[in-house]
């Protein structure tokens, strides 16, 4: 233990600019940094201060830009991704939780927590292109892969709506069970999933009509129904899996897309929040908000292999490729 | 007296206005009302913490404004009336209630005034706010009065649950002198059974000097007397006296009860499971701390919202067995919450805190129950004593 510090500096002093494996980076919210976890050696190579209560993270389409959702700062900053230095803030409405941002690589759609709305972000100009009024606490966001349709969920109003992203205004709004934080479409588009916290279930949409298709609930034996609270999804490269973070139930759940049966849970950290798969779809990274750690699951056998310490509350996770 | 009539006039003229605008809008109007009758505020020793004016009305407008934000999505609205009438007035309460067509009630009354302005009225669905009374979940339970609002028990037992955690089995209690502070004595001499507890000994309350000055001087003395033991209990619903407890004891003891360890509905310094944001919205509405009965103002609209959604608009008796039977409302407390169906108690985590933390969300680990964790706080189904729910 007292070894592996020092290696620790050292790496970080060898290593300044962007390192040479696959990466996850991790976003932690009460330590106001964003740390990155070698995929190959499974350590933190590096951390870099950010704005405060940093939630959601994204990287521009080639990955030469991190988009950070300072919330406390009421700005999303934009880092440098082969420096880690900070670049500049764009506008982004009170209190941004989470965000995705357009295929187009140009839009940001930026849920406001405090202020019940979306907020549309043009990363070139940094300027705000419109704000759309949604319910209330807004969290989870999405943009359709054909870019036509962003999701934003909101929390108290139990709703996700549905905007049109031509004319920037909703055109549909669909029930789900209580306090919906996440969605997450299918590759072709063609399903939306939005998970309920504290219903405990996960709704899966038909995108073309806004149509209920099924409703996924948990189960997990010792574990009391109230605390199984589904936040972040994250559907397999080849959509065959769906994988459900728990919340503080402390597992992940593997669903058949097909079939929408529970296959299996996965035992992580305390209040898993978020995911990421490693670029070679090998590994599952997940951010274990009380725990303060990393776990990650190997998709081999769906064992969680190691938990990697990093900062306090981590929350968002995002993989970076190497070239 | 003059200056109630005036405000609930007010009220009956703005409703009208509102109505009017919504009903030409085309939307769905859902009516709800907000009943005070004033209560006698107690004189306390100490000045710093004053009852807002607007307590649990406050709670009552977040929630109209969080459910009509859904209701702009969905073509209904809720419209609030607030009526307040002088200490006593049932007369006037029974007047403002036969003048409204709202079919969902919000009571800020003691318990004998829900009781009896509540009665046997199966056509409107009442919400407690403000009283904690174990005896109103009860033998006096009405079948149309729901409680948003938790009661002694629950408080007393989540007090409990942290005492028995702790290994705090030597327990001794000073109990005030208010009749509030009988009750939730009971409610812990109760709650102290209940988990195998004793409270060895027991003081009353006696000096009525300016404590200001003499805590310093009194407290050690009057808690010499106890020997030794592990924690106090105090029962001061109105933190007269318990505020200068702390620090002033013979012995280094903790305090729960009073301005020790709080057992609350809800208290500013929640800020976990999303809480920050109901508190942020609370204080940009009210320009103050949301305080449990705001809460339970909050809790009671946000439940009918939800109920009304999940319903498709049904009557008020489905809205009734809804509540029940299905509600999953989301109430920034760690779990969904719901009705008991033997009393029509909402279900929920009670806060553990102090001035600046969190300490604990009752029910704490390890507190098992058959069916629902959070039965393991206040009147469970085989003890309950309420009839009117068909128990």
């Amino acid at each position: 233990m007292r070894l592996k510090k020092p290696a620790l500096l050292l790496c970080v002093a060898l290593m300044p600019t962007a390192g040479l494996g696959d990466e996850i980076w991790v976003s932690n919210e009460k330590s106001d940094t964003v740390s990155v976890i070698d995929v190959d050696t499974l350590e933190v190579v590096r951390e870099y201060p950010v704005g405060e209560r940093p939630r959601g993270i994204t990287f521009s389409r080639d990955y030469s830009h991190l988009y950070i959702c300072a919330s406390d700062s009421d700005s999303v900053q934009v880092m440098d991704v082969a420096t880690g230095e900070i670049l500049h803030d764009l506008p982004s409405g009170a209190d941004p939780e989470q965000f995705a941002l357009h295929p187009n690589d140009r839009l940001l759609y930026i849920a406001n927590e405090d202020d019940a709305v979306t907020t549309v972000v043009d990363t070139e100009t940094h300027r705000v292109i419109t704000q759309i009024n949604v319910g209330v606490e807004p969290e989870g966001m999405a943009v359709s892969p054909d870019g036509k349709v962003a999701i934003t969920t909101s929390e108290t109003t139990n709703m996700a709506h549905w905007i049109d992203t031509e004319t920037n205004t909703i055109f549909a709004n669909t029930l789900v069970d209580a306090r919906p934080r996440h969605a997450e479409f299918t590759d072709d588009g063609s399903k939306l999933w939005v998970s309920s916290e504290i219903g405990g279930t996960v709704t899966v949409f038909n995108t073309a009509d806004q149509s209920e298709i099924t409703k996924i609930a948990f189960e997990i034996t010792g574990v009391h129904p109230d605390k199984v609270q589904p936040v972040g999804v994250e559907l397999n490269h080849d959509n065959s899996l769906a994988y459900v973070a728990l919340g503080p139930a402390n597992h992940v759940a593997v669903v058949d897309t097909a079939t929408y049966k529970v296959l299996e849970y996965v035992l992580v950290g305390r209040r898993v929040w978020h995911m990421a798969f490693s670029p070679d779809d090998s590994k599952l990274f997940t951010t274990n908000g009380v725990s303060g750690d990393v776990s990650v699951i190997d998709l081999s056998n769906h064992k969680a292999i190691k938990s990697i310490k990093v900062g306090r509350f981590p929350w968002g996770a995002v993989a970076r490729p190497t070239e | 007296m003059r200056h109630s009539i005036a405000v609930w006039l007010g009220a009956l003229l703005i409703s009208a206005a509102t109505g009017a605008s919504a009903a030409a809008a085309g939307l769905r109007e859902v009516q709800a009302l907000y009943l005070q009758i004033a209560q006698p505020e107690r004189p306390v020793l100490s000045n710093l913490d004053p009852i807002p004016d607007d307590l649990g009305q406050a709670g009552a407008h977040l929630a109209i404004a969080d459910n009509n934000t859904t209701g702009g999505f969905m073509g209904y609205r809720f419209v609030l009336d607030v009526v307040r009438v002088a200490e006593g007035d049932l007369q006037a309460a029974r007047a403002a209630l036969a003048d409204s067509t709202a079919q969902y009630v919000l009571l800020d009354m003691n318990a004998a005034q829900m009781s009896e302005l509540v009665g046997d009225d199966a056509a409107r669905l009442y919400f407690n706010v403000r009283s904690y009374d174990d005896a109103l979940r009860g033998a006096d339970c009405r079948a149309s009065l729901m409680h948003t609002l938790p009661s002694y028990a629950m408080r007393a037992d989540a007090l409990m649950q942290f005492a028995l955690k702790k290994r705090w089995t030597d327990i001794v209690m000073v109990e005030g002198n208010a009749p509030e502070d009988a009750l939730f004595a009971a409610a812990l001499r109760r709650s102290a059974t209940k988990f195998g507890l004793k409270i060895a000994a027991e003081k009353t309350w006696i000096f009525d000097g300016d404590l200001r000055r003499q805590a310093g001087a009194e407290v050690p003395l009057f808690t010499q007397d106890f020997g030794d033991y592990d924690v106090m209990l105090v029962a001061d619903e109105h933190n007269d006296f318990a505020r200068y407890l702390s620090y002033n004891t013979w012995l280094a003891r903790p305090v729960l009860g009073g301005d020790g360890l709080r057992a609350t509905g809800w208290d500013r310094v929640n800020e976990q499971w999303g809480a920050a944001q109901l508190q942020s919205r609370f204080t940009d509405l009210a320009a103050r701390d949301m305080l449990d009965v705001d809460y339970a103002a909050w809790a009671a609209l946000r439940a009918v919202d939800e109920a009304l959604i999940r319903t498709k608009f049904a009557e008020r008796d489905a809205i009734r067995s809804y509540l029940l039977s299905d509600l999953e409302l989301a109430g920034f407390k760690g779990r969904p919450l719901s009705f008991r169906a033997w009393n029509g108690q909402l279900r929920q985590p009670i806060g553990l805190t102090h001035a600046s933390a969190l300490v604990a969300m009752a029910p704490l680990e390890g507190f098992l129950h058959s069916v629902n964790e959070l039965d393991s706080l206040g009147a469970d189904a085989p003890e309950s004593q309420c009839k009117a729910f068909g128990g």
